[in-house]
C-alpha cells in the first residue's frame, strides 16, 4: 500500500516555515521531542516513546557454533523490523528507502563494538552465545533511527543472559531459576542523533517529525557516545554544504543529547533486577504499574501475638441449625446475623408497599411484606 | 599483529607513502562499445570497473517511474576474485545492497536528474580487486562512466576514505589500514563548490578530531578531482582526434 502523496502546498508551507526558522509543532531547530523510556517484564525488552513515534527492541540470547574465522567471539545479530503497522509506506520487501534504518542501526552498534563479543564465548571454536536484537517499530512519526538506536542500547543494557559453566568437556547453562542471569558487558553507549537538512545544508533540523521527513533534502545521522566519541556519521540523501560552524553546532547537539539519554537510560540497569518503572523522569500514563514497592512489615513477635489472639477469640458455634418452616414456600436455616444498618423494628414494619393506584390500572395487587421472627 | 606500524616515526606509512599521499590513479573511459558510458579506474591496487547504460525508459515497474526526475538504479558488485578469500556471493549480500544504495544516493545528488523524467539510468559497477577504500573508487569510476555517457552533473564526484592514526588523518587508506580498526571516514565531494554528496563513518573517533579528519578529506577529494578531470580532457583529445581521421 503506498503512502498517500503530499500535496504542493503543504510542502511548500513546511518549507517556507523552516526557512522563517519555525517548526510544525513549535520546537526550536535543535530541539527533541519528549522521550519516554520503559522497560518491560522481561530482561532484555524496551520501549521508547519519542513524542508519537514508538520503538520496541527485544533481546535474546542462544548458544550457537561461531563463525570460522573469529572462533572465540560471539555474534551479535540485530534486525529492524519495518512493519506496515508502522507505516502504510513500509512494505514487505519494498526498496530501497526503508532498508537504509536496518543497515544504519547495524552500522552504529556493531562497528562502534559497544558489546564486548570475546565475553560471549563458551568453548572456543564449538560455543559462543548469539546475542539478537529485534527492533520492532510499531508507529512512524519521525526519525525511527533515533528512537530505535535508544531502544536498542536500552534492551541490550537490561537484558541479561543465562549463566554458564564449564567443567572439562561438560557445559552447563543454568536457569534463571538456579543462578542469577548475567548482564552483557557493555563499553559504552552509542546514541545516534539525527539531522534533516534543507537546501543544501542551509538549515538544519533535529529530530524532524514524519512530515518534515517527506520534504526534506537529506538525513544526517551521528552516534555518539557519552565519551565525546563519535561512534558513526551517516548521511543520506542530497548534497550539503557543511561549514565549520556547522560542524561545532552539531557535536554540541549530540552532546546535549547525550546529556539527557545516557542518565536516563543508565538508571534502570543500576537499581537491582532492572525491572522497574522509571518513576522520575517519566510519568505513567497507565493505571496499573510493572512493579509496586516493597512495604516492610514487623515479624518480630508475630507468633506470640497470633496465638495470644487465638486464645482469646470466642470459639465459633459447632451445631448446624435445621430448617424451620415459616411459611409454606419459604425455609430457614439460622437465624441470620443482626441487622447492623441501624434501622429499627418498627421502620421496618412499614415498609408496606403502597400502591400508587392509576385509574386505568383497575388490577393492582397490593403487597404487604411477611414478618419474620426477630431475634433478641 | 605485531610490528604493524601503520604510521611509522619518520611519516610513511606500510605501503612507502607519506600520510596525505593518494595511490597512483589510473583510469580509461570508453572501455565498452556496447554500454552508453564505462570507464576502468585503477587506485594503487584497487580495480573497478563501472558501466552506465541510460538514459532510457523504465524497465520493470512503470510505477516506479518519477514525473518529474530520471530514476538512478545502481548495482554494486564484487568479483569473487576480488578479495583474499574467494567471496561465495558477489551481490545481494548485505554490504553489496548497502554499497549500491549509498551509490544510488551519492548519484541522485550530483545527476541533474530533471532534465530526463519518467526515465531510467543504470550504474552498474564492479570490483574487480579490492585493496581497501571500495567505496571511493566506485564513485571515482562511475563518475568517469556518467561522464563518458554524456550525463549532465552538477560537478565531478569524488570520493576519497581517510583514516586517522596517532592524531594524523591518512589519506586513501589501503586494506591493510582499513582492517587495522582504524576510524575510517568516506566521503564523496563535489569539489567546485565543496559540497558533500555523502559522508560515512564507522569505528569510534573523539568529537575534536573530527574536523581535521574532515579537511583532509576535502582536500584528497580534491587532488583526485584534478587527476579525474585531466583523464577527461585526455580521453576527449584521443576521440576527438580519432574522429578526425
Amino acid at each position: 500500500m503506498k503512502d498517500t502523496p503530499m500535496s504542493n502546498c503543504e510542502r511548500d508551507f513546511i518549507l517556507k516555515a523552516i526557512e522563517e526558522k519555525k517548526r510544525l509543532d513549535g520546537r526550536q531547530t535543535y530541539d527533541y521531542r519528549k522521550i519516554k523510556i520503559t522497560f518491560g517484564t522481561d530482561y532484555g525488552c524496551c520501549f521508547v516513546d519519542l513524542g508519537q513515534t514508538r520503538v520496541m527492541a527485544q533481546v535474546s540470547c542462544e548458544l550457537v557454533v561461531p563463525k570460522e574465522n573469529r572462533p572465540n567471539e560471539g555474534i551479535m545479530f540485530f534486525n529492524l523490523e519495518l512493519s506496515p503497522m508502522a507505516s502504510p509506506a513500509f512494505e514487505q520487501g519494498s526498496f530501497p528507502s526503508p532498508l537504509v534504518y536496518p543497515l544504519q542501526l547495524e552500522r552504529c552498534l556493531r562497528n562502534s563494538k559497544c558489546i564486548d563479543t570475546e565475553s560471549l564465548c563458551v568453548v572456543s571454536g564449538e560455543k559462543v552465545w548469539q546475542i539478537r536484537v529485534d527492533v520492532h517499530t510499531l508507529n512512524n512519526d519521525g526519525n525511527l533511527m533515533d528512537a530505535a538506536s535508544v531502544a536498542a542500547i536500552g534492551a541490550l543494557c537490561h537484558f541479561r543472559r543465562p549463566d554458564v559453566s564449564i567443567q572439562g568437556e561438560e557445559v552447563t547453562v543454568y536457569s534463571p531459576e538456579e543462578r542469577d542471569p548475567i548482564p552483557l558487558s557493555i563499553y559504552h553507549m552509542p546514541i545516534s542523533v539525527s539531522f534533516a537538512f534543507f537546501q543544501q545544508g542551509t538549515f538544519l533540523l533535529v529530530d524532524p517529525c514524519e512530515r518534515e521527513e517527506r520534504v526534506m533534502d537529506g538525513l544526517l545521522m551521528i552516534a555518539m557516545n557519552k565519551h565525546r566519541e563519535i561512534c558513526s556519521i551517516q548521511s543520506s540523501g542530497g548534497i550539503m554544504l557543511l561549514k565549520e560552524q556547522r560542524w561545532k553546532d552539531l557535536k554540541l547537539t549530540c552532546d546535549l543529547q547525550n546529556g539527557d539519554f545516557v542518565p536516563a537510560l543508565e538508571n534502570p540497569w543500576r537499581k537491582a533486577g532492572g525491572r522497574c518503572g522509571f518513576a522520575e523522569s517519566m510519568p505513567q500514563e497507565r493505571i496499573t504499574a510493572l512493579k509496586t514497592d516493597q512495604t516492610a512489615v514487623e515479624m518480630t513477635d508475630v507468633s506470640e501475638t497470633a496465638s495470644s489472639i487465638v486464645q482469646t477469640a470466642v470459639a465459633p458455634p459447632q451445631t448446624v441449625p435445621s430448617p424451620s418452616v415459616p411459611v409454606p414456600g419459604v425455609g430457614q436455616v439460622g437465624e441470620g446475623l443482626r441487622n447492623t444498618w441501624g434501622l429499627e423494628e418498627e421502620e421496618e414494619e412499614e415498609e408496606d408497599v403502597e400502591s400508587y393506584s392509576d385509574e386505568e390500572e383497575e388490577e393492582v395487587v397490593i403487597l404487604y411484606p411477611e414478618t419474620t421472627k426477630k431475634p433478641k | 599483529m605485531a610490528g604493524l606500524e601503520l604510521l611509522s616515526d619518520q611519516g610513511y606509512r606500510l605501503d612507502g607513502r607519506k600520510s596525505t599521499e593518494l595511490r597512483k590513479v589510473q583510469a580509461r573511459m570508453g572501455v565498452f562499445a556496447q554500454a552508453d558510458g564505462s570507464a576502468y579506474l585503477e587506485q594503487g591496487n584497487t580495480k573497478a570497473l563501472a558501466v552506465v547504460y541510460g538514459p532510457h525508459e523504465m524497465r520493470g515497474s512503470r510505477s516506479r517511474a518519477l514525473h518529474d526526475r530520471a530514476v538512478i538504479n545502481c548495482q554494486y558488485s564484487m568479483a569473487t576474485f576480488s578479495t583474499a578469500e574467494r567471496k561465495r556471493r558477489p551481490h545481494g549480500d548485505r554490504k553489496s545492497t548497502e554499497m549500491s544504495l549509498h551509490l544510488k544516493q551519492t548519484f541522485e545528488a550530483a545527476v541533474m536528474t530533471q532534465l530526463f523524467p519518467r526515465s531510467q539510468i543504470d550504474i552498474y559497477v564492479k570490483i574487480l580487486q579490492s585493496d581497501g577504500g571500495n567505496y571511493s573508487v566506485c564513485v571515482n569510476a562511475a563518475t568517469l562512466a556518467v561522464i563518458d555517457a554524456g550525463i549532465p552533473m552538477r560537478d565531478y564526484v569524488c570520493a576519497c576514505t581517510v583514516g586517522f592514526v596517532d592524531e594524523t588523518p591518512l589519506a586513501d587508506l589501503c586494506y591493510a589500514e582499513e582492517s587495522g580498526g582504524v576510524s575510517s571516514l568516506a566521503l564523496a565531494l563535489l569539489p567546485r563548490g565543496g559540497q558533500i554528496a555523502l559522508v560515512q563513518m564507522d569505528a569510534r573517533l573523539h568529537q575534536d578530531h573530527l574536523g581535521t579528519l574532515i579537511e583532509a578529506a576535502m582536500t584528497a577529494c580534491k587532488c583526485v578531482s584534478k587527476v579525474l578531470d585531466e583523464v577527461v580532457r585526455q580521453h576527449l583529445q584521443e576521440t576527438s582526434v580519432l574522429s578526425r581521421e
